[in-house]
């Protein structure tokens, strides 16, 4: 069936694809497209005339929504509710379970939670630092066709210029995470730092959440919590600078701890 | 868009980019679900789509075109509660009411799902509903009252 499209009085287009291939087509080079998954970050600015976009492209009917197991690898669709993500591998399964509540974890999706900007006072995208650490990579589409690539090197780029369509993370790795404790449901995370090694016990991965406005990797030697020197330690409503400073190396440490403890 | 509500078919002419909530709200004229911080952080808004509880501010209508809303409006009648509204009625489990539609439809997908849940289960599904008058205290035992069906019998003007 050919996608649906409607205009609305303001000449806004929004466009629905019912499958990957009209998806990839109707983002083309992404220009003037905002995508949205759940809606959960994006509809509060459209409601609020923050964003007053030209053409939106709703996913939710695009079958981006499936995950199979490929070998030591788990592929998980960008259409993929956070609510099915609980169970997925540590750090990640740990960090879904703290995303938001139930009702924001049943919308909201894993492509739109890794492409998530920060907000005006706090960073968002909690998902982005358990996948770095997992060592995941994206596929995306866009100018130049399909890419696929770790999550770090996606962050890096320009995510908003990118459709994200699936993300592999590997089944095989031990992972650990640790935070520190929202105020209330809808707070971001202020930080937290995932972990995962490899089956063996060596090649060590950590990244951070919440340190600045996207999640970073920490790459000290063998996670040296002196690693954490550096990041550039936001300073924002949520938590200081200097409060952010002394969490890091605590929560590195919690994880270090916990990796030894289950090897 | 065409949607099934509390079990009537409308086809609706709301932005498609607007909110399922302001077309509940505006165009439908059901105001049972409350317009509160429209950015999906106090659960006032909730509303079942396809027997899911959403929030109805993150949807786009688009989004839901075909689909079947129910709420808190299709929930009960001031002469029939349902269950779980007369629970919180018997409970004294509202005070000034705004979170009440949130909270209802909110434990009526729990109970579905979860018909014995245990007071931290409830926690955890009530955790994006805020409510300022309660505390909460009241909230849980009336959906634990609820649970037990300790007063689904005696009902509506209790």
């Amino acid at each position: 069936m050919a996608r649906v499209s409607v205009t609305t009085s303001e000449e806004q287009a929004v466009v629905i694809p019912r499958s990957r291939e009209e998806a990839v087509a109707a983002f083309g080079a992404g220009d003037g497209v905002t995508v949205m998954g759940g809606g959960t970050i994006l509809m509060p600015e459209l409601t609020s005339g923050r964003v007053r976009p030209e053409r939106v492209l709703l996913l939710g009917r695009a079958g981006l929504d499936g995950q199979k197991e490929d070998g030591a690898r788990l592929v998980i669709g960008a259409g993929v509710r956070i609510a099915d993500l609980m169970d997925a591998p540590e750090p990640l399964g740990t960090a879904a379970r703290r995303v938001g509540d139930a009702e924001i974890r049943s919308q909201a999706t894993l492509g739109g939670n890794l492409c998530a900007t920060a907000g005006a006072d706090y960073p968002r995208g909690d998902l982005q630092a358990p996948l770095i650490a997992l060592g995941a990579t994206v596929r995306s589409a866009g100018a130049g066709g399909e890419h696929v690539e770790p999550v770090e090197e996606f962050l890096a780029g320009d995510p908003s210029s990118r459709l994200v369509l699936e993300v592999e993370v590997p089944t095989d790795r031990r992972g650990a995470y640790a935070s520190v404790g929202r105020p209330h449901a809808h707070s971001y995370t202020i930080l937290a730092v995932s972990g995962s090694v490899g089956p063996d016990g060596s090649d060590l991965r950590l990244a951070a959440a919440g340190a600045g406005p996207k999640s970073v990797r920490l790459d000290g030697p063998d996670g040296d919590p002196a690693s954490s020197a550096g990041v550039a330690l936001a300073d924002d409503a949520l938590a200081s600078t200097w409060y952010r400073k002394k969490m890091l190396p605590v929560l590195v440490a919690r994880v270090l701890s916990d990796l030894k403890e289950n090897a | 868009m065409n949607l099934t509500i509390n079990g009537v078919e409308h086809e609706l002419s709301s932005p498609p980019l607007g909110s399922l909530l302001a077309a509940l709200r505006e165009e439908v004229g059901l105001t049972g679900a409350k317009a509160g911080c429209q950015q999906g952080g106090c659960g006032a808004c909730t509303v079942l789509v396809d027997g899911e509880p959403v929030r109805a501010c993150l949807l786009p209508l688009a989004a839901v075109d075909g689909a079947s809303i129910t709420t808190v409006e299709g929930l009960g009648t001031p002469e029939h509660l349902s269950p779980v509204q007369a629970a919180f009625h018997q409970e004294y489990g509202s005070q000034c009411g705004f979170c009440t539609p949130g909270m209802l439809i909110a434990t009526h997908a729990l109970l579905q799902r979860t018909p014995s849940p245990s007071r931290g289960e409830i926690e955890d599904a009530l955790r994006g509903h805020v409510c300022r008058c309660t505390g909460y205290v009241k909230i849980i035992d009336a959906v634990e009252a609820a649970a037990n069906g300790a007063t689904a019998a005696s009902g509506a003007g209790a």
